[in-house]
């Protein structure tokens, strides 16, 4: 009697793991953290969810610049997870030289991502020597000022049009006791708020020539110098911010203790998680009310090579349901960044991201520098202005110095 | 002894052959793990490795690379003065501890358990309480100032000049209490007639302990030195978890160039290389040492 309780019980315990053998479970590692990014995460594993897998979510806190490294040790130690973030363009492409990532040109195909996915070049970041081996999530932007409405209140100053009209009115927000500018201590920071002042204020045709054709004359200039200028300036109104995450930077706006903040499309999904609305709560300006150009730079997934082939499958249907129309909808209306595909409707966007929109619209985009420049060249910028922007006795001369000597040694 | 001579004259290899079989794995994995390792490092620091290695030789580049960044000179001059600081103050602090701890005085085990504390925490947690402690918002700035001194100021990992001796605070607190148990233990091991022969000489006590006693805890002492600048070298946590470089790049150390560019710049070469540099420091500090060390005991 106990012998056949006890086969029973085997039997049912292998038929157990038979059943569910269908959906399978497939470990998705990204730095998707603060409150408006989580929210927009669980959309997408919504979407893949009801394909009757499993996301099983690997989140992991503290930004790309911690999050990658555990990523890539993980898939050249031959630990791969079923799907991992990158920001596409190079950070993954020796990855996908060494044959570890898995070509997706045969779902590409079947779901004719070159007609659909707009602009094209989020495609190209993600083809090397002509196969596909990424699925874009979102459109990032780095080209925004947010501006607390309050902070300009309480200042008695108008809300600024423009990044000049927003140095102007930074004494009164000091005299009010409002911070400034609110620039977080993480390096990546400093740097966009910078790479973002080049094509604000010194147009296209300056980032390009210093970030596509790595044109050192072009970086020792007098162009660039007064985008260093510039810089000195942001950097005084931003002395005092004492905090470390963007998302905390982000929160002394929305909090109305800080006057702006230049971050990427990311930051609205922290106002809108506070319940702040756009236009009456917070203002932003898209390329700092300037030049409206935005660089099209995002997240995109990639997908180690697995053995199992369940797993691969389950990869397929991931990478489908990425760029899935309602999915797409879903996710970047919470995450505050934009379609990959222009044929969704968006009605449901608020101001800013109809903005954005309306930029895309235009045609006004550009690459972004983690497309235009190697990890290695980005790591060496990080060291420049996060030194830069903390340390006051570092004249904009010295360190548009330094900054040609990083450009010409750039790849 | 008769045995062995009958047998005729034993090979040394065959000496204790059950010791050396029970050694031969540990021998390989020092061999393999740390001495292939090290080498291998070496060879691939003079090469254009990125993300992953890569045998294209580009002789000095690396170097010469490594030696012109800001980054890495201030990351140098931040663990020599990180190194030297903690290196006195721990052995100074550690040693008066203790000795005051020898006084006989009540309630020592209590005392012992309070200083030893902190070093039960990672380097990690120090950070993150030293972080809060020294945050000009929550911290001993704001305290002071809440008792009335309003224009108190004292927020040093904010300010780049001085955010390497915050970093030392929260070392020194952290590794004394070791320092401390370590050196209580010499004192412990001093024989009680040499104190009984000093007092009946009518030698002061300090001077007992600076001429007599340290002298006899010489042992104690390397010991001591050699866990503190292990542990200053590969210092990296510690700022990873109080200011994560910063401000700017004002309290980077030698270990945190080598993950930032192996992994996040992905470009082991230049890790390596900086690695390279950091062995080579080590080395000229611990081979002279260990000639003085060993080298004059097999002559004497």
């Amino acid at each position: 009697m106990n012998l056949r309780a006890l086969k029973a019980i085997l039997v049912a315990g292998v038929m157990l793991p038979a059943a569910q053998a269908a959906a399978t479970d497939l470990e998705v590692t990204h730095w998707w953290t603060s409150g408006g990014e989580a929210a927009a995460v669980k959309e997408l594993a919504k979407g893949f969810d009801a394909t009757g897998n499993k996301w099983v979510d690997g989140a992991i806190a503290g930004s790309g610049g911690t999050a990658r490294p555990i990523m890539i040790s993980r898939i050249t130690g031959g630990d791969p997870m079923g799907a991992t973030q990158f920001n596409h363009g190079r950070q993954a492409q020796e990855l996908v030289e060494a044959g570890l990532m898995r070509d997706l040109t045969a779902v590409a195909e079947k779901g004719k991502w070159k007609d659909i996915i707009k602009p094209a070049s989020l495609l190209e970041s993600c083809t090397i020597k002509g196969k596909i081996y990424c699925a874009p999530v979102n459109i990032h932007s780095w080209q925004w000022l947010w501006l607390s409405n309050e902070a300009f209140k309480k200042a008695g100053v108008e809300v600024p049009k423009n990044w000049n009209e927003f140095v102007a009115a930074g004494p009164a927000l000091q005299k009010a006791g409002i911070q400034p500018l609110a620039l977080g201590g993480q390096p990546w920071q400093a740097t966009g708020a910078f790479d973002t002042l080049i094509i604000s204020l010194g147009g296209k045709d300056l980032y390009m020539k210093v970030f596509k054709d790595k044109d050192a004359k072009a970086a020792a200039g007098p162009e660039m110098a007064a985008i260093f200028k510039a810089a000195n300036e942001a950097r005084k109104l931003a002395k005092g911010t004492n905090v470390q995450d963007w998302n905390q930077a982000t929160n002394m706006v929305v909090t109305g203790k800080a006057g702006g903040q230049i971050m990427g499309d990311w930051a609205q999904g922290e106002f809108q998680l506070a319940g702040k609305k756009a236009g009456t709560d917070y203002t932003c300006l898209p390329g700092l009310g300037l030049n409206q150009y935005l660089t099209a730079g995002g997240d995109a997934f990639y997908f180690p090579v697995l053995k199992d082939k369940s797993k691969s499958e389950a990869q397929d249907k991931l990478a489908e349901t990425i760029v899935d129309p309602k999915v797409q909808v879903a996710f970047n209306l919470k995450k505050g960044s934009l379609p990959v595909r222009g044929d969704v409707d968006l009605s449901a966007a608020n101001d800013c991201m109809k903005k954005g929109l309306e930029v895309l619209a235009k045609g006004n985009i550009l690459s972004s520098t983690d497309q235009l420049l190697s990890p290695d060249t980005q790591k060496q910028k990080e060291d420049l202005f996060s030194q830069f922007f903390a340390n006051e006795s570092i004249t904009p001369e010295a360190a548009q110095k330094r900054f040609a000597d990083i450009i010409a040694s750039a790849n | 002894m008769t045995l062995r001579s009958s047998a005729g004259r034993p090979s040394q290899l065959f000496r204790n052959l059950n010791s050396k079989v029970a050694l031969i794995p540990m021998m390989l994995v020092a061999l393999v793990v740390f001495l292939g390792g090290t080498i291998w490092t070496v060879v691939y620091s003079f090469t254009r490795s990125g993300l992953l290695p890569r045998l294209s030789f580009v002789g000095l580049d690396q170097y010469e690379r490594l030696w012109a960044a800001p980054r890495w000179i201030i990351s140098i001059q931040n663990l020599a003065i990180y190194g030297i600081l903690s290196l006195i103050f721990s052995l100074v602090i550690g040693f008066v501890l203790a000795a005051l701890m020898d006084q006989k005085i009540r309630f020592e085990n209590t005392f012992r358990t309070i200083f030893l504390y902190p070093f039960a925490l990672s380097f990690i947690v120090t950070g993150l309480v030293w972080q809060w402690i020294l945050n000009p918002e929550f911290g001993v700035q704001s305290i002071v100032r809440s008792l009335g001194w309003s224009t108190f100021e004292f927020d040093p990992l904010y300010n780049s000049d001085i955010v390497i001796y915050g970093i030392l605070i929260a070392g020194l607190w952290q590794g004394t209490g070791l320092v401390m148990c370590l050196m209580l233990a010499g004192l412990r091991g001093i024989d009680e007639d040499i104190w009984k022969a000093s007092r009946v000489d009518g030698i002061p006590m300090w001077k007992t302990y600076v001429l007599i006693i340290i002298p006899m805890m010489r042992p104690v002492f390397i010991t001591t030195l050699v866990l503190i600048a292990s542990g200053i070298v590969k210092v990296y946590d510690l700022v990873v978890a109080q200011t994560s470089g910063g401000p700017g790049i004002a309290s980077e150390v030698p270990a945190k160039y080598v993950y930032d560019y192996m992994f996040q710049a992905q470009n082991l070469g230049q890790g390596f290389a900086a690695s390279t540099m950091m062995l080579l420091t080590v080395a000229i500090i611990i081979i002279p040492w260990a000639y003085l060390e060993f080298g004059g005991k097999k002559r004497g």
